[in-house]
């Protein structure tokens, strides 16, 4: 049934292209879909271990960068006379890059800010989004700074002697976007349900419990820090290739501000969560902007309608419905339960 | 000059983080309120200078309590993500009206002060800088003896070590919210009201601002009005070094850097004796 239902919807998904002609509707999708490939990787950090990260943007940014660097090609001095030069590269290479360099940058944050919690951590994460921004901006030698870096090459899949293709256009962008979503999600999914993602849920659920069974707090919180960052940068790579411009605003904190809406209105620690917030937190701007009331009284409706939402469904709307099927069918055990029984069986 | 103001917005930030374990997103929203109640005072109404910037304050402190009451007050109980989450609306309604009402372009506020410094011996201060300053210690003070001296002081910082017991004591744990709640946004708007008329008021200004009171929030230690003050005057001692001596595009990230390093070192902040919160 619950396998019939996701077939169902990713057929969907795969057919919106062939009966959707507008392409500015396309458009929205696929940006919809790499935020909402972002707020899939917040999810993790977010709703699987319980720390608020609110630098997410950080990630998806330095993910922009470096994919749009590594693929334009840069030379930039280290030092007075010490000048670092790279060709442009192959698209994919610079993604990979991205997901590698991102991955580091959770690591390094991930060490640095777990040994605080609660408002500390968030305070810390802002400040490195801050910091990260501060520095696209100024090292203009290498990112051009407030000139942004132009003219992108779109990712190309290659087969030499073969076939060639670039995604450029909307249709190709959307099906890439869609791929690379079930890729993150699968990869997501994955980790949720191994042992890692057990150890994870349980520490959100009593961190103290945890410990005393034998789980290592750092290692899991900076293991969840690394892959999500890793995807987040892939989305910011995505994004790179797809707008084919990139400059400094795209780590402000506005972003970052979404992200976390998409998963907390759609549900946070649930795998379904990020992508219905995502959904309705990508289209509710547009969705808003046919109102005609011009962006300010848009933006106010934004943060209003946020505030009854997140003041009506506290836990988000999937846990919501759930709660709502639950209650008519047989009674499961509670969440702490299953938290203790996790610890226990890692333990073990 | 910027240190007052930076401790200003730092301690009106930590009594609320301290004592309420609220983020408060709308800080640089009450501080960019501040400047333009500011502007519409003294360059719409044509009222005194000095009597706008009372009037100012008093008016964010309205504004902090009608927030208190609308939004925070239902939420008492609720998760930090949630109450952090309503904040982050509000700011986004607040600063967009803000927008909408005043549009984007820049104002500048006529102050009263002459234009030629004040020379003391070699060193020459605008007179408008040093009526902040004076204005800024002068707020710095009377804060601290409100929290350290007074009734109500008493039971903030009896709701700051455990709000439980406050109230068991018989505590009026609202009221204290109410009023933590309405003294931090009236400094807020006070810092704003000072600082308005010395640069120009836009509606983004609170943005950096916010992010500058949660530097001085991290560098002081939670709920310390101390550790604020002492923050606020580094923070802005460090960026005037790092403008002059690294590059002054980094100016702003000097703060944030700061606190990584503290965070690394000494993660409950430089003057907090309190244990972290876990």
């Amino acid at each position: 049934m619950k396998r019939l239902a996701t077939a169902a919807f990713l057929a969907f998904l795969f057919s919106i292209p062939l009966w959707v002609g507008s392409l500015y509707v396309l458009h929205v999708l696929i940006v919809t879909g790499i935020f909402t490939i972002a707020a899939m990787s917040l999810n993790l950090l977010l709703g699987y271990t319980g720390q608020l990260s609110l630098g997410h943007v950080a990630f998806f940014g330095i993910g922009a960068y470096v994919s749009s660097l590594v693929s334009l090609g840069f030379s930039v001095h280290l030092a007075p006379n010490w000048l670092v030069t790279l060709d442009p590269q192959p698209v994919w290479l610079g993604m990979l890059w991205a997901i590698g360099v991102s991955g580091v940058c959770g690591w390094a944050l991930g060490r640095i800010s777990f040994k605080v919690r609660g408002a500390y951590f968030v305070i810390v994460t802002i400040s490195f989004a801050e910091v990260v921004r501060l520095v696209a901006l100024n090292w203009d030698e290498l990112t051009q700074g407030p000139m942004a870096l132009n003219n992108i090459p779109p990712l190309t899949v290659s087969i030499p002697g073969l076939f060639e293709f670039s995604f450029i256009g909307k249709v190709a962008n959307y099906y890439l976007v869609l791929i690379a979503g079930i890729v993150a999600y699968v990869v997501i999914a994955r980790l949720v349900h191994s042992r890692a993602g057990r150890a994870m849920i349980a520490l959100k659920e009593n961190e103290p419990l945890a410990t005393s069974v034998g789980i290592e707090v750092t290692r899991y919180l900076v293991l969840s820090a690394v892959v999500s960052a890793a995807i987040a940068g892939a989305a910011g790579a995505l994004y790179a290739q797809y707008i084919q411009i990139v400059d400094p605003n795209i780590f402000l904190f506005i972003y970052t501000v979404t992200m976390v809406i998409m998963v907390v209105i759609g549900g946070k620690g649930t795998l379904a969560g990020p992508i219905v917030g995502g959904l309705i937190f990508g289209l509710l701007p547009e969705a808003l902007r046919s109102l005609h009331i011009g962006p300010e009284l848009q933006w106010v409706a934004y943060g209003v309608l946020m505030i009854v939402i997140v003041s009506i469904l506290p836990a988000g709307i999937v846990p919501a419905l759930a709660g709502w099927r639950r209650a008519r069918g047989p009674a499961k055990a509670g969440l702490g339960d299953a938290a203790e029984a996790a610890a226990r069986q890692i333990a073990r | 000059m910027l240190g007052g103001i930076y401790a200003l917005l730092g301690i009106g930030l930590t009594l609320i983080f301290g004592i309420m374990r609220v983020v408060n997103f709308t800080h640089g929203e009450l501080y960019s309120f501040g400047a333009y109640m500011m502007f519409a005072l003294v360059m719409l109404l044509h009222v005194n200078f000095f009597v706008a910037l009372v009037l100012a304050m008093a008016l964010g402190i309205a504004l902090g309590a009608a927030i208190e009451f609308v939004l925070l007050r239902k939420l008492r109980g609720a998760d930090i993500d949630t109450t952090m989450l309503v904040m982050i609306g509000a700011w986004i309604a607040m600063q967009n009206l803000e927008q909408l009402a005043w549009s984007g372009v820049a104002k500048s506020i006529r102050t009263p002060f002459p234009s030629t410094p004040l020379v003391l011996g070699g060193l020459s201060v605008a007179w408008s800088r040093l009526f902040v300053f004076v204005v800024a210690i002068a707020l710095i003070v009377a804060a601290y003896a409100l929290v350290d001296r007074t009734r109500l002081g008493r039971a903030m910082r009896a709701t700051f070590q455990d709000s439980d017991a406050a109230r068991l004591m018989g505590v009026d744990i609202d009221r204290v919210y109410l009023s933590t709640f309405a003294l931090g946004s009236g400094l807020a708007a006070a810092a704003g009201a000072l600082l308005g008329p010395v640069f120009v008021v836009t509606p983004g200004m609170g943005d950096l601002a916010a992010l500058k009171a949660f530097a001085v929030v991290i560098l002081g230690g939670l709920g310390s009005i101390a550790g604020a003050t002492v923050g606020g005057f580094l923070l802005a001692f460090i960026e005037e070094m790092g403008a002059g001596y690294v590059s002054s595009g980094y100016r702003d990230a000097m703060g944030f850097l700061l606190i990584i390093l503290v965070l690394i070192v000494r993660p409950t902040g430089l003057f907090s004796r309190k244990e972290r919160i876990g």
